[in-house]
């Protein structure tokens, strides 16, 4: 202890406040290594086990829940199909999202137009982004009931319809209504984003365009867009992680069924049945672990793709 | 009309033209679409199973209370706001104060690894939450927490988007030369901490600790999985069970959901704002 005292009293005052730094830092990181960086290497490791849970320890099985899982990607079985789903689920949902969300921003912030209550509307359309995902979604599974959900009793009064449709009994009715209720939380969210990203681009390069004579279109496509590549580049990556992780709306919406036929059931809902209501947490942690993989996998495709466009 | 008004009202006309109309009518249009779902929810919360089976509703009823009574019978939504605002508050709380020390850690103190260090957090924000799942449950169970709301409070601390957040506030506005003065003045470096930092921190704090608790209150697969007795439910866990508790009494989900849903209306009525220039303020950086 005096030896440690006096190679303390031999620091000078830098190393002395380095001391403190790492003192600082140090509560930070012994929580995100217990709760982030720990389980993620866990389940690593309980994906070679049968692990059921509780009180029983892990037995280590080798491979035999990757053979399971890619048995189950060659014949067809409920991973790739959720794999399948939640690609479409996203798919749906981010084009319309993006497109809109960029025609939006262009509108709101253009000078041209007149348009009053710019802020309110950029706050009525970032609500749905803020209302909790499962209340929104409960609220939907109701809105969207049969025969007398408020979206039927809407379409018969607008003369859409004469019958109710049973929507959440139809494949492709249940995942639009997936996708369109996510796009509904989200176009305001990325609206903003886009809106800040043109709001910082520097005005003389739009004055520049004015003056050689390029109308809004060539603006938008040789100013605009590329000077939100980078905000364009983060977005989509986040995306994708926040897209094929997704699990709130379709659980919720479908009461955890998945239902029509599993066509709804994304992969982390697919985690959550094996491991916490089938209690296969072993085959769950190789799910998951797959999961991983697949949207690594899908970021650094997306990257070089982008990056390629610039080049 | 005098003529004074008749040029007023010439001018302002040929101002809005027809194309300015159209795109008044489409972004009205569409206001409308993002709150009618809600609108429907709470005209429909006051509503009996009768009215709401007989077709659309437009106006309120007169059956809030009945189908409040309805709903706290089978799921007391009391207990899950205080269980939510324990685990949003006191993990926001220790958020704001741990994140901000992690934060100022990296800004002003130069030890080995600080780069490495940030760069570690900057990674962890890539990483969905849902992946190490069935790892967080272990730990948990290892730990004795499963059923306990710390599972969910303890964790909050690490928040790679608070810190990274708060330490760019504070390379920009927290100068080197108050600290040296401060310490010349004989302040202990927790002292510094505590009646400097914090202050001039506060309003990155505010923001970033806004959208945190924000976040952890809707969250639902980690509490659904931590938490499985019913009297730690949080609102989401709750409310996503709604269609299973409550089946074909629509009325008292309505109330169940617009009860979880009214008073985010409300916090964002009065902090819109702030609320939209924090998003905007992570968004330029991120």
């Amino acid at each position: 202890m005096g030896r440690l005292y006096s190679l303390f009293k031999r620091l000078t005052r830098n190393d002395k406040y380095a001391l403190y730094g790492y003192l600082f830092i140090l509560p930070f990181f012994i929580v995100m290594s217990i709760f982030i960086i720990y389980p993620i290497f866990k389940t690593f490791y309980l994906s070679f086990t049968d692990w059921q849970g509780a009180t029983i320890p892990p037995v280590w099985v080798g491979l035999k829940n990757y053979k399971r899982l890619f048995q189950d990607v060659l014949e067809g079985g409920i991973f790739l199909q959720s794999i399948k789903n939640t690609w479409i689920l996203w798919i749906c949902n981010v084009i319309p999202q993006f497109v809109g969300a960029l025609a939006l921003a262009v509108l709101l912030t253009d000078r041209s137009n007149k348009i009053k209550g710019k802020e309110f509307f950029r706050a009525i359309y970032y609500l749905p982004n803020l209302v909790t995902m499962a209340s929104i979604a409960a609220l939907f599974s109701f809105l969207l009931g049969y025969p007398n959900g408020a979206v039927n009793d809407l379409l018969i009064a607008l003369k859409l319809r004469k019958e109710p449709f049973y929507f959440l009994q139809n494949v492709w009715a249940t995942r639009l209504s997936v996708s369109t209720i996510l796009t509904w939380m989200w176009f305001g969210y990325t609206m903003i984003i886009f809106m800040a990203g043109i709001k910082s681009i520097p005005e003389e390069l739009f004055e520049a365009a004015k003056v050689d004579g390029a109308n809004k279109w060539q603006t938008f496509k040789f100013v605009t867009l590329p000077q939100l590549k980078s905000i364009m580049t983060y977005q989509v990556v986040t995306s994708i992680i926040g897209g094929l992780s997704m699990y709130d709306i379709p659980q919720v919406l479908t009461n955890g069924t998945g239902a029509p036929q599993n066509k709804v059931t994304t992969m982390v809902m697919h985690i959550y049945r094996q491991g916490f209501t089938n209690y296969n947490l072993g085959y769950a942690s190789a799910v998951a672990i797959g999961l991983f993989v697949h949207i690594f996998i899908v970021v650094l495709i997306a990257l070089k793709f982008i990056n390629r466009k610039e080049a | 009309m005098s003529t004074l008004a008749k040029k007023k009202y010439k001018s302002s006309s040929s101002r809005l033209g027809i194309g300015d109309i159209l795109l008044y009518i489409f972004l009205i249009g569409l206001a409308v679409i993002c709150f009618l779902p809600f609108y429907f929810m709470i005209i429909n919360a006051t509503h009996n199973n009768q009215a709401i089976a007989q077709g659309l509703n437009f106006l309120p009823g007169k059956y809030a209370w009945a189908n409040y009574m309805k709903m706290k019978e089978r799921v007391n939504i009391w207990r899950g706001f205080v269980n939510s605002l324990i685990v949003s508050g006191v993990g926001t709380a220790l958020l704001a104060y741990f994140g901000t020390l992690t934060a100022y850690g990296f800004s002003k103190y130069k030890f080995v690894g600080n780069k490495t260090l940030f760069w570690v957090i900057l990674c962890s924000m890539m990483i969905p939450p849902q992946l190490g799942v069935i790892g967080f449950y272990d730990v948990v169970q290892k730990l004795n927490l499963l059923n306990n709301l710390l599972a969910l409070i303890i964790p909050m601390i690490a928040s790679a988007q608070f810190v990274y957040f708060v330490k760019l506030y504070l390379d920009s506005t927290l100068p080197d030369s108050i600290i040296e003065s401060a310490r010349i003045d004989g302040a202990s470096e927790f002292g510094i901490f505590n009646k400097m930092v914090l202050p001039i921190a506060s309003p990155s704090i505010a923001t970033m600790g806004m959208f945190n608790f924000i976040n952890s209150w809707n969250q639902l697969l980690i509490p659904q999985i931590v938490l499985r007795k019913e009297r730690l439910h949080t609102v989401p866990i709750l409310v996503a069970n709604a269609k299973g508790v409550y089946r074909t009494d629509f009325s008292a989900a309505y109330m169940a959901i617009a009860l979880s849903v009214v008073p985010i209306l409300i916090a964002f009525a009065l902090f819109s704002k702030r609320i939209i220039g924090g998003v905007t303020a992570g968004s330029v950086k991120g």
